[in-house]
Protein backbone atom coordinates (compact mmCIF):
# COMPACT_ATOMS: atom_id res chain seq x y z
CA UNK A 1 0.00 0.00 0.00
CA UNK A 2 1.48 3.38 -0.97
CA UNK A 3 1.37 6.05 2.30
CA UNK A 4 -0.68 8.51 -0.17
CA UNK A 5 -3.26 6.20 -0.79
CA UNK A 6 -6.37 6.90 1.04
CA UNK A 7 -8.36 3.67 2.74
CA UNK A 8 -11.65 3.33 4.71
CA UNK A 9 -10.99 1.53 8.12
CA UNK A 10 -14.09 1.55 9.51
CA UNK A 11 -17.36 1.46 8.33
CA UNK A 12 -21.27 1.12 9.46
CA UNK A 13 -24.94 1.92 8.40
CA UNK A 14 -27.75 1.76 10.73
CA UNK A 15 -31.03 -0.20 9.47
CA UNK A 16 -32.97 2.47 7.37
CA UNK A 17 -36.36 2.81 8.48
CA UNK A 18 -38.96 4.85 11.18
CA UNK A 19 -37.11 5.62 14.81
CA UNK A 20 -39.99 7.67 16.67
CA UNK A 21 -37.85 6.85 19.33
CA UNK A 22 -34.15 8.07 18.58
CA UNK A 23 -33.53 11.36 17.07
CA UNK A 24 -30.72 12.28 14.68
CA UNK A 25 -27.87 12.41 17.05
CA UNK A 26 -28.84 8.78 18.97
CA UNK A 27 -28.51 7.45 14.97
CA UNK A 28 -25.28 9.40 13.92
CA UNK A 29 -23.85 8.30 17.26
CA UNK A 30 -24.64 4.66 16.77
CA UNK A 31 -22.91 4.54 13.98
CA UNK A 32 -19.96 6.80 14.78
CA UNK A 33 -19.68 4.38 17.42
CA UNK A 34 -20.02 1.31 15.10
CA UNK A 35 -18.05 2.88 12.70
CA UNK A 36 -14.78 3.23 15.46
CA UNK A 37 -15.35 -0.32 16.42
CA UNK A 38 -15.56 -1.79 13.28
CA UNK A 39 -12.09 0.39 12.52
CA UNK A 40 -10.90 -0.75 16.05
CA UNK A 41 -9.71 2.42 16.88
CA UNK A 42 -11.31 5.55 19.27
CA UNK A 43 -11.88 8.79 19.08
CA UNK A 44 -8.92 9.45 20.09
CA UNK A 45 -7.28 8.51 17.07
CA UNK A 46 -9.54 10.75 14.74
CA UNK A 47 -7.69 13.90 13.91
CA UNK A 48 -10.86 15.42 11.91
CA UNK A 49 -14.86 15.17 11.60
CA UNK A 50 -16.87 16.14 8.84
CA UNK A 51 -20.46 15.27 9.62
CA UNK A 52 -23.93 16.30 7.64
CA UNK A 53 -27.61 16.49 8.28
CA UNK A 54 -29.14 18.58 5.68
CA UNK A 55 -32.48 18.82 7.06
CA UNK A 56 -31.79 19.50 10.57
CA UNK A 57 -30.32 22.49 12.91
CA UNK A 58 -26.77 23.85 11.61
CA UNK A 59 -24.06 22.11 14.37
CA UNK A 60 -24.67 18.82 13.72
CA UNK A 61 -20.64 17.36 14.43
CA UNK A 62 -20.83 19.30 17.52
CA UNK A 63 -24.03 17.71 18.62
CA UNK A 64 -22.58 14.10 18.15
CA UNK A 65 -19.33 14.75 19.98
CA UNK A 66 -21.03 15.47 22.78
CA UNK A 67 -22.21 11.97 22.52
CA UNK A 68 -19.15 9.78 21.45
CA UNK A 69 -16.68 12.03 22.24
CA UNK A 70 -15.26 16.05 22.46
CA UNK A 71 -11.23 15.83 22.06
CA UNK A 72 -11.11 19.29 20.19
CA UNK A 73 -10.72 17.97 16.62
CA UNK A 74 -11.98 20.53 14.08
CA UNK A 75 -15.14 19.59 13.10
CA UNK A 76 -16.66 20.95 9.15
CA UNK A 77 -20.41 20.70 9.08
CA UNK A 78 -20.98 20.04 5.80
CA UNK A 79 -24.52 20.04 3.05
CA UNK A 80 -24.65 19.68 -0.21
CA UNK A 81 -27.89 18.52 -0.90
CA UNK A 82 -28.11 14.32 -1.47
CA UNK A 83 -24.48 14.53 -2.34
CA UNK A 84 -24.11 15.61 1.82
CA UNK A 85 -22.79 12.43 2.75
CA UNK A 86 -20.36 11.93 -0.08
CA UNK A 87 -19.27 15.44 0.64
CA UNK A 88 -18.82 14.96 4.14
CA UNK A 89 -16.40 11.31 3.66
CA UNK A 90 -14.54 13.71 0.76
CA UNK A 91 -13.60 16.63 3.20
CA UNK A 92 -12.15 13.59 5.73
CA UNK A 93 -10.04 12.27 2.59
CA UNK A 94 -8.78 15.57 1.35
CA UNK A 95 -7.78 16.57 5.42
CA UNK A 96 -5.65 13.27 5.35
CA UNK A 97 -4.64 13.90 1.70
CA UNK A 98 -3.50 17.72 2.80
CA UNK A 99 -1.40 16.00 5.68
CA UNK A 100 -3.44 17.69 8.11
CA UNK A 101 -4.05 13.89 10.54
CA UNK A 102 -3.84 10.44 9.70
CA UNK A 103 -7.25 9.42 10.43
CA UNK A 104 -10.69 11.19 9.92
CA UNK A 105 -14.17 10.30 10.67
CA UNK A 106 -17.55 11.31 8.15
CA UNK A 107 -20.94 10.74 9.28
CA UNK A 108 -24.60 11.29 7.70
CA UNK A 109 -27.98 11.01 9.24
CA UNK A 110 -31.34 12.29 8.31
CA UNK A 111 -34.94 12.04 10.25
CA UNK A 112 -37.18 11.57 6.78
CA UNK A 113 -39.97 9.07 7.88
CA UNK A 114 -43.45 10.29 7.53
CA UNK A 115 -41.71 14.10 5.66
CA UNK A 116 -43.63 13.04 2.26
CA UNK A 117 -42.63 15.51 -0.47
CA UNK A 118 -39.75 17.12 -0.99
CA UNK A 119 -39.16 20.19 -3.06
CA UNK A 120 -41.96 22.35 -5.07
CA UNK A 121 -44.56 24.39 -2.83
CA UNK A 122 -44.45 27.74 -1.02
CA UNK A 123 -46.27 29.99 1.16
CA UNK A 124 -48.33 32.55 -0.16
CA UNK A 125 -46.28 35.91 -0.14
CA UNK A 126 -48.89 38.08 1.80
CA UNK A 127 -52.15 37.81 3.89
CA UNK A 128 -53.97 39.54 1.63
CA UNK A 129 -53.84 38.73 -2.36
CA UNK A 130 -52.08 41.56 -3.93
CA UNK A 131 -49.82 40.88 -7.30
CA UNK A 132 -46.82 42.14 -6.30
CA UNK A 133 -43.43 40.96 -8.50
CA UNK A 134 -40.83 39.57 -5.99
CA UNK A 135 -37.63 37.23 -6.44
CA UNK A 136 -35.43 36.91 -9.45
CA UNK A 137 -38.01 36.33 -11.77
CA UNK A 138 -40.31 38.95 -10.45
CA UNK A 139 -42.94 36.46 -9.87
CA UNK A 140 -46.38 37.78 -8.43
CA UNK A 141 -47.29 34.25 -6.84
CA UNK A 142 -45.37 30.80 -6.06
CA UNK A 143 -44.87 29.42 -9.48
CA UNK A 144 -44.54 25.53 -8.61
CA UNK A 145 -46.89 24.19 -10.36
CA UNK A 146 -48.10 26.57 -12.84
CA UNK A 147 -44.68 27.09 -14.64
CA UNK A 148 -43.82 23.52 -14.01
CA UNK A 149 -42.91 21.73 -11.21
CA UNK A 150 -40.35 21.96 -8.50
CA UNK A 151 -41.34 18.84 -6.60
CA UNK A 152 -38.50 15.65 -7.02
CA UNK A 153 -40.44 12.96 -8.38
CA UNK A 154 -41.68 15.29 -11.59
CA UNK A 155 -37.92 17.44 -11.58
CA UNK A 156 -36.81 13.51 -12.25
CA UNK A 157 -39.36 12.07 -13.79
CA UNK A 158 -38.27 14.87 -16.55
CA UNK A 159 -34.71 13.92 -16.87
CA UNK A 160 -35.60 10.16 -17.42
CA UNK A 161 -38.45 11.34 -20.19
CA UNK A 162 -35.41 14.00 -21.89
CA UNK A 163 -33.07 10.76 -22.27
CA UNK A 164 -36.29 9.01 -24.08
CA UNK A 165 -36.62 12.05 -26.01
CA UNK A 166 -32.91 11.92 -26.75
CA UNK A 167 -32.45 8.63 -27.70
CA UNK A 168 -35.98 6.88 -27.70
CA UNK A 169 -37.30 3.40 -25.65
CA UNK A 170 -37.48 4.86 -22.47
CA UNK A 171 -41.22 3.69 -21.71
CA UNK A 172 -43.35 3.84 -18.51
CA UNK A 173 -42.92 -0.15 -18.34
CA UNK A 174 -39.11 0.19 -18.72
CA UNK A 175 -39.31 2.34 -15.59
CA UNK A 176 -41.01 0.40 -13.93
CA UNK A 177 -38.97 -2.53 -14.83
CA UNK A 178 -36.12 -0.89 -13.15
CA UNK A 179 -38.05 -0.50 -10.32
CA UNK A 180 -38.97 -3.95 -10.07
CA UNK A 181 -35.20 -4.92 -10.19
CA UNK A 182 -34.27 -2.72 -7.39
CA UNK A 183 -37.50 -3.97 -4.94
CA UNK A 184 -36.23 -7.75 -6.43
CA UNK A 185 -32.75 -6.96 -5.03
CA UNK A 186 -33.56 -5.63 -1.65
CA UNK A 187 -35.35 -8.79 -0.23
CA UNK A 188 -31.38 -9.95 0.04
CA UNK A 189 -30.74 -6.49 2.43
CA UNK A 190 -31.79 -6.70 6.19
CA UNK A 191 -31.07 -2.92 6.34
CA UNK A 192 -33.50 -1.99 4.07
CA UNK A 193 -36.14 -0.15 4.59
CA UNK A 194 -38.78 -1.60 2.49
CA UNK A 195 -37.95 -5.71 1.78
CA UNK A 196 -41.10 -6.36 -0.50
CA UNK A 197 -40.43 -7.98 -3.72
CA UNK A 198 -43.03 -6.22 -6.03
CA UNK A 199 -44.60 -7.32 -9.53
CA UNK A 200 -44.14 -5.18 -12.50
CA UNK A 201 -47.92 -4.96 -12.07
CA UNK A 202 -47.49 -3.71 -8.73
CA UNK A 203 -45.25 -1.47 -9.27
CA UNK A 204 -47.31 0.02 -12.63
CA UNK A 205 -50.77 -0.26 -10.70
CA UNK A 206 -49.47 1.80 -7.98
CA UNK A 207 -50.41 5.35 -6.84
CA UNK A 208 -48.90 7.79 -10.32
CA UNK A 209 -46.95 10.38 -8.43
CA UNK A 210 -45.41 12.23 -11.49
CA UNK A 211 -46.08 10.24 -14.66
CA UNK A 212 -43.82 8.11 -15.29
CA UNK A 213 -42.65 7.66 -11.36
CA UNK A 214 -45.27 5.77 -9.13
CA UNK A 215 -44.48 5.30 -5.40
CA UNK A 216 -42.24 2.50 -5.51
CA UNK A 217 -40.47 4.39 -7.85
CA UNK A 218 -39.41 7.14 -5.96
CA UNK A 219 -37.16 7.06 -3.21
CA UNK A 220 -37.83 5.83 -0.02
CA UNK A 221 -38.21 8.64 3.30
CA UNK A 222 -37.29 7.26 6.07
CA UNK A 223 -34.59 7.73 9.28
CA UNK A 224 -31.21 6.50 9.15
CA UNK A 225 -27.21 7.41 9.59
CA UNK A 226 -24.27 5.98 8.28
CA UNK A 227 -20.50 6.67 9.19
CA UNK A 228 -16.95 5.84 7.86
CA UNK A 229 -13.29 6.18 9.67
CA UNK A 230 -11.15 6.65 6.78
CA UNK A 231 -6.57 6.51 7.22
CA UNK A 232 -3.57 7.14 5.45
CA UNK A 233 -1.92 3.82 3.57
CA UNK A 234 1.17 5.85 6.18
CA UNK A 235 -0.49 5.28 9.07
CA UNK A 236 -2.55 1.74 8.17
CA UNK A 237 0.98 0.14 7.48
CA UNK A 238 1.57 1.06 11.49
CA UNK A 239 -2.00 -0.75 12.64
CA UNK A 240 -2.81 -4.82 12.68
CA UNK A 241 -3.14 -7.46 10.21
CA UNK A 242 -6.34 -7.23 10.49
CA UNK A 243 -6.98 -4.00 10.18
CA UNK A 244 -4.85 -3.85 6.65
CA UNK A 245 -6.51 -7.32 5.49
CA UNK A 246 -10.07 -5.39 5.71
CA UNK A 247 -9.65 -2.01 5.06
CA UNK A 248 -11.16 -1.03 1.41
CA UNK A 249 -8.74 1.35 -0.98
CA UNK A 250 -10.34 4.35 -1.98
CA UNK A 251 -9.41 4.76 -5.40
CA UNK A 252 -10.47 7.79 -6.22
CA UNK A 253 -12.68 10.21 -4.40
CA UNK A 254 -14.64 12.80 -6.98
CA UNK A 255 -16.82 15.70 -6.37
CA UNK A 256 -18.28 18.18 -9.22
CA UNK A 257 -20.62 20.80 -9.61
CA UNK A 258 -22.58 20.91 -12.72
CA UNK A 259 -20.67 23.16 -15.43
CA UNK A 260 -23.33 25.80 -17.59
CA UNK A 261 -25.07 24.09 -20.34
CA UNK A 262 -27.84 25.32 -22.38
CA UNK A 263 -31.09 24.48 -20.19
CA UNK A 264 -29.11 23.25 -16.97
CA UNK A 265 -30.68 26.56 -15.13
CA UNK A 266 -34.42 25.28 -16.57
CA UNK A 267 -34.23 21.74 -15.80
CA UNK A 268 -31.30 20.43 -13.55
CA UNK A 269 -28.33 18.80 -15.18
CA UNK A 270 -27.65 15.71 -13.58
CA UNK A 271 -25.78 14.22 -16.38
CA UNK A 272 -23.11 16.59 -17.32
CA UNK A 273 -21.63 16.62 -13.90
CA UNK A 274 -21.91 12.66 -13.19
CA UNK A 275 -20.14 12.02 -16.92
CA UNK A 276 -17.14 14.43 -15.75
CA UNK A 277 -16.88 12.98 -12.24
CA UNK A 278 -16.86 9.39 -13.87
CA UNK A 279 -14.05 10.27 -16.06
CA UNK A 280 -11.89 11.61 -13.52
CA UNK A 281 -12.67 8.83 -11.27
CA UNK A 282 -11.97 6.10 -14.05
CA UNK A 283 -8.54 8.05 -14.31
CA UNK A 284 -8.06 8.89 -10.83
CA UNK A 285 -8.20 5.25 -9.94
CA UNK A 286 -6.92 3.50 -12.88
CA UNK A 287 -9.95 1.45 -13.24
CA UNK A 288 -12.57 1.11 -16.40
CA UNK A 289 -16.22 0.54 -15.97
CA UNK A 290 -15.57 -2.75 -17.40
CA UNK A 291 -13.53 -3.27 -13.96
CA UNK A 292 -16.50 -3.25 -12.18
CA UNK A 293 -17.91 -5.94 -10.20
CA UNK A 294 -20.51 -3.43 -8.17
CA UNK A 295 -22.20 -0.24 -8.59
CA UNK A 296 -24.39 1.74 -6.76
CA UNK A 297 -26.18 4.73 -8.30
CA UNK A 298 -28.08 7.67 -6.95
CA UNK A 299 -31.80 5.82 -8.48
CA UNK A 300 -33.56 8.81 -6.47
CA UNK A 301 -36.12 7.47 -8.74
CA UNK A 302 -36.79 5.08 -11.46
CA UNK A 303 -35.85 7.62 -14.30
CA UNK A 304 -33.02 8.46 -13.01
CA UNK A 305 -31.23 4.94 -12.32
CA UNK A 306 -31.85 5.10 -16.62
CA UNK A 307 -29.66 8.13 -17.37
CA UNK A 308 -26.89 7.22 -15.26
CA UNK A 309 -25.94 3.67 -16.68
CA UNK A 310 -24.86 5.98 -19.71
CA UNK A 311 -23.64 8.92 -17.60
CA UNK A 312 -21.62 6.22 -15.78
CA UNK A 313 -20.32 5.17 -18.96
CA UNK A 314 -21.61 1.65 -17.91
CA UNK A 315 -22.66 0.97 -21.56
CA UNK A 316 -22.08 3.10 -24.81
CA UNK A 317 -23.63 6.65 -25.06
CA UNK A 318 -27.19 6.39 -26.03
CA UNK A 319 -27.46 2.77 -25.08
CA UNK A 320 -29.04 2.60 -21.54
CA UNK A 321 -32.45 1.33 -23.12
CA UNK A 322 -30.59 -1.57 -24.37
CA UNK A 323 -28.37 -1.97 -21.65
CA UNK A 324 -31.08 -2.66 -18.90
CA UNK A 325 -33.06 -4.63 -21.10
CA UNK A 326 -30.26 -6.98 -21.48
CA UNK A 327 -30.81 -7.75 -17.80
CA UNK A 328 -27.03 -6.63 -17.17
CA UNK A 329 -27.59 -4.72 -13.95
CA UNK A 330 -29.52 -7.27 -12.21
CA UNK A 331 -27.50 -9.22 -9.29
CA UNK A 332 -27.22 -11.99 -11.71
CA UNK A 333 -25.62 -9.45 -14.83
CA UNK A 334 -22.34 -8.07 -15.93
CA UNK A 335 -22.55 -5.45 -13.99
CA UNK A 336 -24.71 -5.50 -10.78
CA UNK A 337 -26.07 -2.09 -10.14
CA UNK A 338 -28.18 -1.16 -6.36
CA UNK A 339 -27.67 -4.86 -5.34
CA UNK A 340 -28.86 -2.99 -2.04
CA UNK A 341 -32.07 -2.24 -3.16
CA UNK A 342 -31.67 1.33 -4.28
CA UNK A 343 -32.55 4.24 -2.75
CA UNK A 344 -36.05 2.86 -3.85
CA UNK A 345 -36.44 0.56 -1.40
CA UNK A 346 -33.37 0.39 0.86
CA UNK A 347 -34.07 4.23 1.64
CA UNK A 348 -32.90 7.95 1.29
CA UNK A 349 -32.09 9.51 4.29
CA UNK A 350 -30.52 12.22 2.68
CA UNK A 351 -27.12 12.89 4.51
CA UNK A 352 -26.80 9.17 4.95
CA UNK A 353 -27.03 7.79 1.40
CA UNK A 354 -23.43 8.96 0.39
CA UNK A 355 -21.51 7.43 3.38
CA UNK A 356 -24.52 4.05 3.00
CA UNK A 357 -23.85 3.51 -0.69
CA UNK A 358 -20.14 3.42 0.16
CA UNK A 359 -20.62 0.82 3.33
CA UNK A 360 -22.76 -1.46 0.73
CA UNK A 361 -19.83 -1.46 -1.92
CA UNK A 362 -17.33 -1.92 1.35
CA UNK A 363 -19.12 -4.66 2.16
CA UNK A 364 -19.58 -6.67 -0.88
CA UNK A 365 -15.20 -5.92 -0.81
CA UNK A 366 -14.53 -7.52 2.18
CA UNK A 367 -16.43 -10.43 1.43
CA UNK A 368 -19.44 -9.62 4.33
CA UNK A 369 -22.41 -9.43 2.50
CA UNK A 370 -23.55 -12.39 2.96
CA UNK A 371 -26.68 -13.96 1.23
CA UNK A 372 -26.44 -10.48 -1.21
CA UNK A 373 -22.78 -10.90 -1.91
CA UNK A 374 -21.37 -10.28 -5.18
CA UNK A 375 -18.79 -13.39 -5.37
CA UNK A 376 -15.38 -12.18 -5.65
CA UNK A 377 -16.10 -8.65 -6.14
CA UNK A 378 -12.65 -6.39 -6.15
CA UNK A 379 -13.78 -2.96 -7.23
CA UNK A 380 -16.80 -1.12 -6.89
CA UNK A 381 -18.06 2.12 -7.57
CA UNK A 382 -20.56 4.51 -5.10
CA UNK A 383 -22.06 7.63 -6.95
CA UNK A 384 -24.68 10.32 -5.53
CA UNK A 385 -26.38 13.29 -6.98
CA UNK A 386 -27.66 16.24 -5.06
CA UNK A 387 -29.51 18.22 -6.99
CA UNK A 388 -28.51 21.90 -7.48
CA UNK A 389 -26.22 20.36 -8.01
CA UNK A 390 -23.31 18.49 -7.03
CA UNK A 391 -22.02 14.33 -7.57
CA UNK A 392 -19.95 12.69 -5.75
CA UNK A 393 -17.70 9.57 -6.96
CA UNK A 394 -15.96 7.05 -5.25
CA UNK A 395 -14.48 4.04 -6.28
CA UNK A 396 -13.28 1.09 -4.03
CA UNK A 397 -11.12 -1.87 -4.43
CA UNK A 398 -10.70 -4.96 -2.02
CA UNK A 399 -6.99 -5.09 0.19
CA UNK A 400 -4.63 -6.39 -1.47
CA UNK A 401 -3.37 -8.42 1.67
CA UNK B 1 -55.30 54.83 -17.51
CA UNK B 2 -53.91 52.37 -15.09
CA UNK B 3 -52.34 49.66 -15.04
CA UNK B 4 -54.82 46.41 -15.00
CA UNK B 5 -52.50 43.66 -15.61
CA UNK B 6 -49.52 42.39 -14.03
CA UNK B 7 -47.11 39.04 -15.57
CA UNK B 8 -46.87 35.87 -13.46
CA UNK B 9 -43.06 36.66 -14.01
CA UNK B 10 -41.36 39.59 -15.68
CA UNK B 11 -40.49 37.44 -18.37
CA UNK B 12 -43.42 37.54 -19.86
CA UNK B 13 -44.26 40.27 -21.87
CA UNK B 14 -48.11 40.97 -22.51
CA UNK B 15 -49.94 43.06 -25.02
CA UNK B 16 -51.14 42.12 -28.50
CA UNK B 17 -48.82 39.52 -29.34
CA UNK B 18 -48.06 37.93 -25.39
CA UNK B 19 -43.96 36.42 -25.75
CA UNK B 20 -41.70 35.45 -23.54
CA UNK B 21 -37.64 37.20 -22.98
CA UNK B 22 -34.48 36.50 -21.91
CA UNK B 23 -31.56 38.38 -20.46
CA UNK B 24 -28.50 37.22 -23.38
CA UNK B 25 -25.07 37.31 -22.85
CA UNK B 26 -24.16 40.15 -24.98
CA UNK B 27 -20.61 38.21 -25.00
CA UNK B 28 -21.32 34.60 -24.91
CA UNK B 29 -25.07 34.67 -26.25
CA UNK B 30 -25.81 32.81 -23.36
CA UNK B 31 -29.67 32.71 -22.25
CA UNK B 32 -31.29 33.24 -18.71
CA UNK B 33 -35.07 34.15 -17.38
CA UNK B 34 -33.82 35.36 -13.87
CA UNK B 35 -32.21 39.11 -13.01
CA UNK B 36 -28.40 38.45 -13.59
CA UNK B 37 -25.53 39.41 -12.17
CA UNK B 38 -23.10 37.73 -14.45
CA UNK B 39 -23.01 34.98 -17.25
CA UNK B 40 -22.66 31.49 -15.80
CA UNK B 41 -21.10 30.87 -19.47
CA UNK B 42 -18.51 32.77 -19.70
CA UNK B 43 -18.89 35.63 -16.63
CA UNK B 44 -19.00 38.84 -18.56
CA UNK B 45 -21.72 40.79 -16.96
CA UNK B 46 -23.49 42.69 -20.24
CA UNK B 47 -26.99 41.38 -21.32
CA UNK B 48 -29.32 42.66 -23.91
CA UNK B 49 -33.70 41.41 -23.71
CA UNK B 50 -33.91 39.57 -26.19
CA UNK B 51 -37.38 37.68 -27.91
CA UNK B 52 -38.38 33.95 -27.13
CA UNK B 53 -40.23 32.55 -30.33
CA UNK B 54 -43.75 32.00 -29.56
CA UNK B 55 -43.47 27.90 -30.98
CA UNK B 56 -41.47 25.27 -29.60
CA UNK B 57 -41.50 21.37 -29.21
CA UNK B 58 -41.95 19.52 -25.79
CA UNK B 59 -38.56 17.99 -25.04
CA UNK B 60 -39.63 16.44 -22.04
CA UNK B 61 -42.73 16.37 -19.50
CA UNK B 62 -44.36 14.91 -16.25
CA UNK B 63 -47.67 14.46 -15.81
CA UNK B 64 -47.53 15.81 -11.67
CA UNK B 65 -50.92 13.95 -10.24
CA UNK B 66 -49.24 14.47 -6.61
CA UNK B 67 -48.03 17.82 -5.32
CA UNK B 68 -47.47 20.12 -2.82
CA UNK B 69 -50.51 21.24 -0.70
CA UNK B 70 -52.28 24.39 -2.53
CA UNK B 71 -50.85 23.01 -5.52
CA UNK B 72 -54.29 22.10 -7.91
CA UNK B 73 -53.10 18.80 -9.86
CA UNK B 74 -52.87 16.90 -12.51
CA UNK B 75 -50.76 19.41 -14.57
CA UNK B 76 -48.04 18.89 -17.02
CA UNK B 77 -44.78 19.93 -16.48
CA UNK B 78 -42.66 20.55 -19.74
CA UNK B 79 -39.76 21.36 -20.90
CA UNK B 80 -40.10 23.06 -24.26
CA UNK B 81 -37.25 23.51 -26.76
CA UNK B 82 -38.21 26.79 -28.46
CA UNK B 83 -35.82 27.69 -31.73
CA UNK B 84 -33.05 26.23 -29.76
CA UNK B 85 -33.96 27.64 -26.14
CA UNK B 86 -35.17 25.91 -23.28
CA UNK B 87 -37.98 27.08 -21.71
CA UNK B 88 -40.00 25.75 -18.53
CA UNK B 89 -43.57 26.03 -18.75
CA UNK B 90 -47.14 24.20 -18.01
CA UNK B 91 -48.84 22.79 -21.02
CA UNK B 92 -52.19 23.84 -21.82
CA UNK B 93 -55.32 22.66 -23.35
CA UNK B 94 -54.39 19.18 -23.43
CA UNK B 95 -55.49 15.82 -21.66
CA UNK B 96 -53.02 15.46 -18.85
CA UNK B 97 -52.32 12.00 -20.03
CA UNK B 98 -50.11 9.85 -21.53
CA UNK B 99 -51.95 9.06 -24.45
CA UNK B 100 -52.80 12.59 -25.19
CA UNK B 101 -49.25 14.34 -24.76
CA UNK B 102 -45.81 12.90 -26.43
CA UNK B 103 -42.04 13.36 -26.31
CA UNK B 104 -41.66 15.65 -29.35
CA UNK B 105 -44.71 17.32 -30.09
CA UNK B 106 -45.47 20.79 -31.38
CA UNK B 107 -46.76 23.47 -28.98
CA UNK B 108 -46.83 27.14 -29.18
CA UNK B 109 -47.65 29.93 -26.24
CA UNK B 110 -50.86 30.83 -24.82
CA UNK B 111 -51.97 32.88 -22.01
CA UNK B 112 -54.42 32.96 -19.29
CA UNK B 113 -55.73 35.29 -16.26
CA UNK B 114 -54.83 34.21 -12.66
CA UNK B 115 -57.76 36.08 -11.74
CA UNK B 116 -57.64 39.50 -10.05
CA UNK B 117 -56.00 40.95 -6.42
CA UNK B 118 -57.52 42.49 -3.83
CA UNK B 119 -56.97 45.91 -5.99
CA UNK B 120 -58.32 44.51 -9.08
CA UNK B 121 -55.48 44.27 -10.80
CA UNK B 122 -55.25 40.80 -12.97
CA UNK B 123 -51.86 38.86 -12.94
CA UNK B 124 -51.39 36.44 -16.56
CA UNK B 125 -49.55 33.28 -16.67
CA UNK B 126 -48.63 31.66 -19.60
CA UNK B 127 -48.45 27.85 -20.74
CA UNK B 128 -47.60 25.97 -24.25
CA UNK B 129 -50.69 24.35 -25.88
CA UNK B 130 -50.78 22.05 -28.86
CA UNK B 131 -49.90 23.89 -32.07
Amino acid sequence: MATDDIYILGIYMTKFGKYPDKDTVDLASEAVIAALADAQVTMKDIGVMAAGCLMGQGGIGQMIQKQVGQTGIPVYNVSNACATGATALRTAIMAIKAGECDMGLAVGVEKLAGVGLLGGGGTPKSKNKEWTPQGRFGSVTNVDGLIGTAAMPGTFAQVGMEYGHKYGGATFELFAKISEKNHAHSTLNPLAAYTKRMSLDEIMNDIMISYPNTRPMCSANCDGAAAAVVVSGAKLKTLSLEQQRRAIKVSASILTSDPYQEACQVLPDVNTLTRIAAKQAYEQAGVSPSDLNLVELHDCFATAELVHYDNLMLCEEGGAVDFFNSGATWRDGSMPVNVSGGLESKGHPIAATGIANIWEVCHHLRGEAGPRQIEGAKVGLAHVIGLGSACGIHILEKSAL
Amino acid sequence: MTITQVPLVDYLVLGDSPHLIANECTKCGARYFDRRNACASCFATDFKKVTIVNEGIVRSFTIVTFAAPGVPVPFVAAIIDCGGTSVRGNLANVEATPEKVTLGMKVKLTTYSLGADDNGLEAIGFGYEPA
